[in-house]
């Protein structure tokens, strides 16, 4: 992890961010359990590094296309907790009223465009804010793209990195590559798994970071901005991997245990504490407050979503056209 | 009010034109629209008054170009984006079927979609299977976006206006056969709104629901059914979605006798929804004969020119049909 020095209060924050992303995840994956949440949801756990790092890198006034495990991404953005529970548990009080759910949570508002359900459409439609960003001359903005190393064998998400290359657009396209589409891994639908090779080919810069290493994920993104800013788009790929399953139909059957394992002992969010502890920032104690004041919050977003009423039939058929 | 003839190509460059001068957000997307002029010649002169940041052209990409005009104009501006043929939408039925109109409802209504995809559609150029559809059922059927098919020079410049200053998702399918036709058109500044239908003949005996093309061919087949005593009432909707029933239900009241024609497949087709709404309607319980339609066999647009002409509707199909009724 990162040599240089830190403002105590930023490396705070961003503990806090990944412990809030990651305790929501459980409190989703417990209220499933619990036959709380109808239909589906897809978890990030293991992944949090790449939400808060590219987030906290990026300007307030950026905007964020997230992916369909993107709670994570949504929280880091700035979205109210109690919001996005209250959506995932389809309440009224949701940020999309309860018409979206987990898989399309957003708050236009707060500049996040969104989980968006069809892998590659949020790459084309990202180039288009960029496109509006670029034609209204607005300076230090840019699009920030998450997707998954699955979405990048759509077409979409290649022909997005063409039009942006020709164009010029301020678009960051970062890719989490979390090694599994679903069940498939990388290996057998990618020949060529270094995917940050595939941006040189449509004239954008590419590079790999350790996406489980958040300090290196915010240096890597915060450079990138510039670049973006100044000279086009670029790619990122944050390398990581997806502890927990698909969606809830996921028995793990195309993984061994001890892979999981593994992979748990790698955890971005220990191992950031690690660095924390070890480099005198945070004592074990303060962090645990830190993770505890987060818990609070999630417990009270989950009280605040069970007390919420459901939405009545002018949610479904109110905003379909703007009158 | 002072007119001039314009043809059904020029109206809707007008159009455009008209609202990019008035408002900077509006631009437009698509496959060689600059120097080129678009497959059809509709942006013709475009490129030099405007610019190629405002008359773009793009790679071969629909998904990325629609794409970018949906994402565009969730950020605040008014694209338009033209697909070379409307057979491609199915290149870009995600931007067009699952994004564009859905984006506002998915959000809980905190975002807008203001763009337009314009698109030449439909046979009888010679094009064959994949470049001659008329499948604008397949996108009336969304909720979220509006469809418009405009007939005449007048309609299409005053539809396409009102399209772009639309904050929804219009989709305009334009009518390859029309692009040279010729009509008047107003000098000053005059917009149609998006819903409502237009009788463009009164008669008596029979309404005669249709739209785009087949207008035309309705209006000659009229002509000849005059001769024979039998006074056509045509009702061209205008636009798909929303649909303009109650103007049709009217019609329907007064001559008792329906059929509804239009180019696309039959089957399916967007007749099958009209017919349903007029027997869902206080109309049905003054048809003298059941609601009747007119549309494409069930088979791909052939290449040969007879084929082509004779799997669509024709004239004499028109008059058979509606003497049919009687």
């Amino acid at each position: 992890m990162a040599k240089k020095t830190y403002d105590k209060a930023f490396l705070g924050d961003m503990y806090k961010k990944m412990q809030s992303a990651r305790k929501f995840e459980e409190r989703v994956q417990w209220l499933f359990a619990q036959g709380m949440v109808h239909g589906t949801t897809h978890l990030g756990i293991g992944e949090e590094a790449t939400a808060v790092g590219t987030i906290m890198a990026l300007g307030e006034n950026d905007y964020v296309f997230g992916t369909h495990r993107g709670h994570n991404q949504g929280l880091t953005k700035g979205l109210d907790v109690n919001e996005m529970m209250a959506e995932i548990l389809a309440r009224k009080t949701g940020c999309c009223g309860g018409v979206g759910g987990s898989m399309h949570i957003a708050d236009p508002t707060k500049r996040y465009f969104g989980a968006d359900g069809v892998l590659g459409a949020s790459a084309v439609m990202a180039n288009g804010v960029a496109l509006a960003i670029k034609k209204e001359g607005r300076k230090d903005e840019i699009v920030n793209l998450f997707f998954g190393d699955g979405t990048f064998n759509q077409g979409g998400t290649l022909e997005a990195l063409n039009l942006a290359g020709i164009w010029k657009l301020p678009t960051l396209f970062v890719c989490v590559n979390n090694t599994y589409g679903m069940s498939t891994h990388i290996s057998r639908v990618t020949a060529e798994t270094d995917l940050a090779k595939r941006g040189p080919a449509f004239g954008v810069p590419s590079i790999n970071v350790d996406g489980n290493d958040v300090l290196a994920v915010y240096e890597a993104v915060k450079k990138a901005r510039e670049h973006v800013l100044t000279e086009g788009p670029m790619l990122i790929v944050e390398n990581t991997y997806r502890i927990s399953g698909h969606s809830k139909s996921d028995g793990n059957l195309y993984r061994t245990k001890e892979e999981i394992e593994s992979w748990k002992q790698k955890c971005p969010i220990k191992r950031f504490a690690k660095y924390l502890t070890e480099n005198g920032y945070f004592t074990e104690e303060e962090l645990q407050k830190i993770a505890d004041e987060a818990q609070a919050e999630i417990d009270a977003a989950t009280e605040f979503a069970k007390a919420s009423p459901e939405p009545d039939m002018a949610a479904a058929l109110d905003s379909v056209y703007v009158k | 009010m002072a007119m001039k003839e314009l043809t059904y190509a020029q109206a809707i460059k007008e159009a455009i034109s008209e609202e990019m001068r008035r408002d900077d957000k509006v631009f437009m997307m698509g496959e060689d629209i600059g120097l080129y002029c678009g497959a059809f010649g509709v942006s013709k002169g475009m490129v030099q008054e405007f610019g190629e940041d405002r008359i773009m052209d793009t790679p071969i990409s629909e998904r990325a170009y629609v794409g970018a005009a949906v994402g565009a104009a969730m950020a605040g501006m008014r694209p338009i984006c033209e697909l070379m043929f409307s057979d491609f939408m199915a290149v870009c039925y995600d931007e067009l079927a699952n994004e564009a109109p859905k984006m506002r409802f998915m959000f809980g209504g905190k975002v807008k979609v203001p763009m337009v995809m314009r698109t030449p559609s439909g046979g009888g150029t010679g094009a064959a299977a994949q470049h001659s559809q008329s499948l604008e059922a397949i996108l009336a059927h969304i909720p979220g976006c509006k469809v418009v098919i405009p007939s005449t020079p007048y309609d299409a410049k005053g539809l396409m206006k009102a399209a772009i200053r639309d904050d929804n998702p219009v989709y305009f399918l334009e009518q390859k056969l029309l692009y040279r036709t010729k009509g008047m058109v107003p000098e000053e500044d005059y917009i149609i709104p998006l819903g409502e239908a237009d009788v463009k003949r009164e008669g008596k005996d029979v309404t005669i629901v249709t739209y785009g093309r087949m207008v035309k061919m309705c209006q000659d087949a009229a002509e000849t059914l005059k001769d024979e005593g039998i006074d056509c009432e045509i009702v061209d909707i205008r636009t798909l979605s929303p649909l303009d029933i109650n103007t049709i239900i009217a019609s329907v009241k007064k001559t008792k006798h329906c059929l509804i024609v239009h180019e696309a497949v039959k089957f399916g087709g967007f007749g099958a929804e009209i017919a349903s709404e007029i027997n869902e309607s206080e109309a049905f319980f003054y048809l003298d004969a059941p609601v009747s339609r007119l549309g494409m066999e069930h088979c791909p647009v052939p290449f040969n020119p007879t084929l082509e002409r004779e799997v669509m509707p024709t004239v004499p199909k028109i008059i058979a049909a509606v003497k049919n009724l009687f």
